[in-house]
This record gives C-alpha cells, structure tokens and sequence, in this order.
C-alpha cells in the first residue's frame, strides 16, 4: 500500500463479503423452496428471499466496486484521497440504507420491480451516496498531478452507473414503460457501464500482476470498452422483444446482442495475453488466477450462455423460465463477483500487510468456488431447459412441471453447497489477513512496473 | 499498429454513435407503445391493479411478459387461460385453490382490489407483444376457445369453464393439473346427482376434501354435469395422472 487513506478501502471489502455471506443463505432459501421444502414460507416467502438475494448483490458488488476505486484510484493518480472522513460518512450511510432496504423487504416494504425494488425515499438516498462516493473520487483526481485512462475509465464507469440509475426512478403507470426504463438502469449497468469499471479494475490488475507496459494495457483497454459499448447499448434491445414494443427490437436486439460476447471475449483474450506476455512473475498467483478466471467465466457465463439466450428465436420461449436464472449466475459471477475477488485477493497482501496468498485455503478458495458455480449453471441449465420442453412446448401445466423439476434443485443445492465452501474458505482467509494494518511504503513501486506518467491534459486531450 | 489514440477515437465514437441511435429509437418506441400496447382501455382501475400488482412485488414469484421470478406461472396471459373467476377465488384465498401445492402469500386483497388486478390482468392480456407467449405445439393442449379461432379438436366440445376452472387441478385425456383426480370416465363413477351437489359444495359431500366451494352459477353447474357425466371413456393412451 503507498497512501495511508487506502486504508479505507478494508472497510467496504470487509461490508461486501458480510453482505456476500447473506446473500447465499437467501440463495439456499429460494432452492429448498423450489425443492418443495418452503417450511419459512410465513417467514420468508419467496418473494421477500428473491429480493433480498437480488439486492444483496447488487449492493455488495457497488461495495466492492467503491472499494476498489478507493484503493485503485489514490496509486493510480499518484496522492492521498481528497477525504478518508467522507468515505467513511458514505460508507455507514451505504450500510444504514442497505439494512433498512433488507429489514423493510421483510415487511414487505418495496416497489416490487425486479432488480430495483428499493422503496422510492431510499433509492434517493442511494442516488446522495453515489454522488458523495464520486464528489470523493472526483476531487482526488483533479487535484493530483497526473490522471491515468485506467482512473480515467474506472471514474466514468462508475458516474455513468451513477447518472443511469435515474431513468428507473421515472414515474409511470404503464407496466411496458416500466419495463423499457428498468432496463435502461439494470441493462445498462451489468452489460454497459459495469464493465467499464470491470475493464478499468482488470486493467489496473494486470498492469500490477503482469508488468506488462502501462500503455499497451492501456490502449487495448480502449478497444475493449469500445466493443462493449458498441454491442451492448443497442443491445438492450434483447429486453424489448416481447414486452409490448415495436418488432424492430427483435432485428436490432438480435443482432447487437450477438455482438456482445465480442467484448467479453475481447476482455479474456486480453486478459490471457496480458498475462503470458508479462515476464515477471508476481508473487501473488492468486490474485492473478482471480483476474484470469474472472475474464473467462464471464465470456462463458455473459458472453456464451448470453448470447445462447438472447436469439429472439430461442428467447421466445426460454423468456420467463429458468434459463434465464443459469445465465444469471454465472454472468454475475464471472463478470463481477470474481472481480471483486480479484481485487481483494490483490489488495489485502498489501492493506494487512501479511503474505498469505497461495495458502492451500486461497486455492481452495478459487476452485470449489468456481467449479460449483459450474455444476450450479449446469443444474438450472438442466431445469430450465426441461421447464421450457415441458410448459412451453408440450404445454403441461405450470406446476406439474415443477413437480418434475424438483429433482434438479436437489442438484442444484449440492452444487451450491461445494460454492458455499468456497466463499467460507475465501471468507476465512479475509479473517486470517486480519486488519488493514499494512506499512505505508510510499511512492515506491513494490513492482518492477515501467511508470508510464501521462500529465492530466495528456490524458484528456 | 492501431496506436492509443486511435483506440481512444474508436471507443468515444462508436460510444456517440451507438448511444445517439439508441436515444432516437427510444423516442420512437415511445411514439409507439400506446397503440401497441392498447393504451387507451388502461382505465382507472387498471392502473390501480398495476401498482398494486407493484407493492405486492408479484414479480417475486411470477412473471409478467416474461418478466419476474420463476417461482409461480407465467401470468401474461392468464385471463383468457383462466378467466376472471378463476383469478377472483385464486387472490381470494390462495391456499385453498391448490391444496397441499406450492404456496402463494394471502394478501387478504379487498373485492375491490381484486377487481383491479382481474382489470389489469385483463389489459396486460390485450397488448401485442410479437407473439409471446408462443403456443405449445408439441402436445396437445387444453386451449380456450378463442376468437382467433386458434382450438385444438380434442378440446373444442369442452365447456370453456372446464378449460379454464377445472382443469387447473384435473386433467382429461392427459392434459392438466394433477393436484385433483383426473376424470377420465367419471361419467361411469359418478352419477349426475353426485356431480351436481358435488360441484355445489363439496364440503357437504365430503368433509375432508380438499376441492374449495367454487363460484359457479346453476348454469355453468348444469353445463358441466352434462359434459363430465359423458366422460365414460375410463382411460386414455397416455397416463393420466394421479
């Protein structure tokens, strides 16, 4: 660690992985209850535990991502954090919503639209956070003698998140217009501006683990942004096949959608060549195997699985079924949850200031957590595949179809089991490392990394 | 060799680009929506019935065009697969209308507020959605007679009530639910008498059953008896159920 107030960055990883803990019990939850065994339905029905798993993810990675740029971002720019006080006063505001958000689900105190069922007064008090989180980063940026593209796409990732949470806070009594503006926030993000921050967090990753040059990171960092933009914005399109919008959305969602695993494919390529080009070996293989893994899994899980989904003729009957939840997870796992991984892996080493990456425990860590994530995708891809020939092809009726699919959940939940070992192996390894009490070394590279400086007008011009 | 710059121009202006299209085809479409999606029958009601479709966050469980949790059935078409009775006993008392099945939250709603859903269950039914949901053509199914004319054969001489109340826990000729007996031949069990205090109240005829007393008029009760004391064919080729 270089500054002192990179510290600060302990905090939000240690309130993500809280948060991560919760989000798998209501995982487990919802997969007994599809197994047949709702014994918390009067407690927590399904609906409330699908809220909550959903939610939970959404802010546990918006944590880790407020940490990442906490700790990325004063090394990339080259000083202390304009203020550690007000990323604190973020911090327990962020968690004071989040615990009034989940307590109030559970009395059923929501909007009840996927992905953003936060209730109205709360999402503004969100928007407040976000604006003082980037108030923080942007004022430490401006004041720092040189600005980074890695900085520079990490900060505009993470504004543009900021700005597109507004459209889906748009009034409307029209359930098709509801649906259009939702997506502009829940599309944009996870195949949009999310994988900006993604690019600007990878690419700051493989710039420290690899020693490849700043600047062909950097230029390739670019293209890849680019292709994500390029595919994913119209992309959205995918969302507007049957939800009462004009049939081009079919042509231009199609087509776009097909593009999107360029990107994804891109980010891997990248992420591979990055890493066999780097001669020096950094001592932390397990950052680096995080970093690795995450740009594959998300090519498969966002990449192939999505574009496997999103052919309209496929989609119109997997649109609804479980198909979409095995794209859904290992999507957001791929291509978020493992970065966050990845940049905890990297960062506590240096923030606790104890060498315990490459224990037996990390590897662990890595594998059981990836290989169940594989076997759970496997088992909704079962399911769900076997719900869409069933209901929406032979025509059973909805529940006798169910009835059939139980099995698969049982599947589903041992597959669950061998992840869930993962992240308490990862879990227990974050205890191990102990508290963010690291030597500041300063401005002293702990790698042998070329610093390719670029002025803050070189950068933007 | 694509220098830095160049990747950057690429990234700003294929971003430009692609989001200045978007933005115009979000106007258009907004242009659009309200004659797809048949906007002028949103009456006060339905629009009543969509929030409160929101803060019970049906989407929890179920979906709506597709869209929701995958928990519960797929409502976008409901009304013309169920009908409005059959919506009004379900919001009524859940756990009553599938016995010892996956449950669904009693939200106590008012008759009003079932109104409303019914009103907006009934509106969602009416949009043009490009042909969602597709029809099953694998196997044949228990359709509603509809006015496109879209019947299978096998199930056109059924009451529309049958196909919309009954056949949600019983199935015939090996389509529908198996949360009932299936009533293949229960013409041969069962006389007319029986079916007809039966489908009265069931309770009075058996204490323990499991079968709600349903809304059904005299009428309907009448057309039923009629078409369920024909079904004497005792068993199909395909397994009926238990």
């Amino acid at each position: 660690m270089k500054y002192e107030s990179q510290r600060v960055a302990w905090w939000f990883f240690a309130t993500s992985m809280l948060l991560l803990t919760l989000q798998l019990v209501y995982g487990f939850i919802m997969g007994f209850a599809h197994m047949g065994l709702d014994g918390l339905h009067d407690v927590i029905p399904f609906h409330v535990a699908r809220a909550t798993h959903t939610n939970l993810l959404v802010v546990w990675l918006l944590c880790g991502f407020m940490g990442s740029a906490y700790y990325i971002v004063p090394e990339e720019v080259g000083r202390e954090l304009f203020s550690v006080k007000l990323a604190w006063l973020q911090l327990i505001s962020l968690v004071v919503v989040g615990v009034v958000a989940i307590v109030g689900f559970h009395f059923q105190w929501w909007e009840g639209r996927k992905f953003l069922e936060i209730p109205r007064p709360l999402d503004w008090l969100v928007v407040v956070n976000v604006l003082l989180f980037l108030f923080n980063i942007a004022k430490t940026m401006w004041k720092s003698p040189r600005i980074t593209t890695t900085s520079c796409v990490l900060f505009f990732g993470l504004l543009m998140a900021a700005l597109l949470y507004l459209p889906g806070m748009i009034p409307t009594d029209h359930q098709t217009l509801d649906s259009y503006w939702r997506w502009w926030v829940v599309h944009l993000w996870v195949e949009g501006v999310w994988e900006l921050i993604m690019g600007g967090i990878l690419a700051y990753l493989l710039i420290k683990l690899t020693g490849v040059d700043r600047e062909l990171i950097e230029k390739w960092l670019y293209v890849i942004v680019g292709l994500t933009f390029l595919s994913g914005i119209l992309g959205t399109g995918h969302h507007y096949y049957y939800i009462g919008t004009p049939r081009y959305w079919l042509l231009i969602g199609g087509l776009f959608s097909a593009l999107e695993p360029l990107a994804f494919l891109g980010m891997a390529i990248y992420a591979i060549a990055m890493a066999k080009k780097g001669g020096r070996a950094h001592p932390n293989r397990n950052a680096l195997a995080w970093t690795i893994g995450c740009s594959i899994m998300s090519f498969v899980g966002a990449g192939f699985l999505g574009f496997a989904h999103t052919l309209p003729q496929v989609n119109m009957y997997t649109h609804g079924t479980l198909v979409t939840a095995m794209h859904g997870h290992m999507a957001f796992w791929g291509a978020y949850a493992m970065l966050v991984l990845a940049i905890i892996s990297y960062a506590l080493p240096q923030l606790t200031g104890r060498k315990l990456h490459d224990t037996p425990l990390a590897t662990f860590a890595f594998w059981a957590s990836n290989i169940g994530m594989v076997a759970m995708t496997l088992a909704f891809a079962v399911a769900g595949v076997t719900q869409v020939v069933l209901e929406r092809r032979v025509g059973m009726d909805f529940l006798t179809v169910q009835k059939e699919l139980e099995v698969h959940f049982f599947g589903l939940i041992l597959a669950a089991t061998l992840f869930a070992a993962g992240i308490v192996a990862y879990l227990v390894q974050f205890v191990r490392y102990g508290m963010p009490k690291g030597d500041v070394i300063g401005d002293v590279d702990e790698t042998s990394e070329v610093p390719a400086v670029s002025t803050a007008a070189e950068a933007l011009s | 060799m694509l220098s830095k710059s160049a990747a950057r121009r690429f990234f700003l202006g294929g971003t430009f680009v692609c989001f200045g299209a978007f933005v115009l085809l979000t106007l258009d479409t907004l242009r659009r929506i309200p004659a797809q999606t048949n906007q002028d029958a949103m009456t006060a009601d339905v629009v009543r019935g969509k929030h409160l479709w929101d803060s019970s966050n049906c989407m929890g469980c179920h979906t709506l065009l597709g869209e929701g949790a995958y928990y519960a059935p797929e409502l976008t078409r409901v009304y013309e697969r169920r009908g409005p009775t059959f919506i009004t006993a379900m919001l009524k008392d859940p756990a009553a209308m599938y016995p010892g099945q996956r449950r669904m939250q009693d939200y106590k709603f008012s008759d009003a507020q079932i109104a409303d859903l019914v009103a907006f269950l009934q509106w969602i039914g009416t949009m043009d959605l490009n042909g969602f949901p597709a029809k099953p053509t694998l196997g044949q199914v228990a359709v509603v007679n509809s006015s496109t004319g879209e019947t299978m054969a096998a199930t056109a001489d059924r009451p529309l009530v049958f196909n919309q109340l009954c056949i949600a826990c019983h199935s015939l000729g090996g389509q529908g639910g198996m949360v009932g007996p299936a009533l293949d031949g229960v013409g041969n069990r069962l006389t007319a008498d029986y079916i007809k205090s039966w489908l009265r109240d069931p309770l009075s005829v058996k204490k323990d059953s499991k079968m709600p007393k349903l809304p059904l008029s005299e009428e309907i009760i009448t057309e039923l008896v009629a078409f369920l004391s024909k079904q004497t064919t005792a068993s199909t080729p395909k397994e009926a159920g238990k």
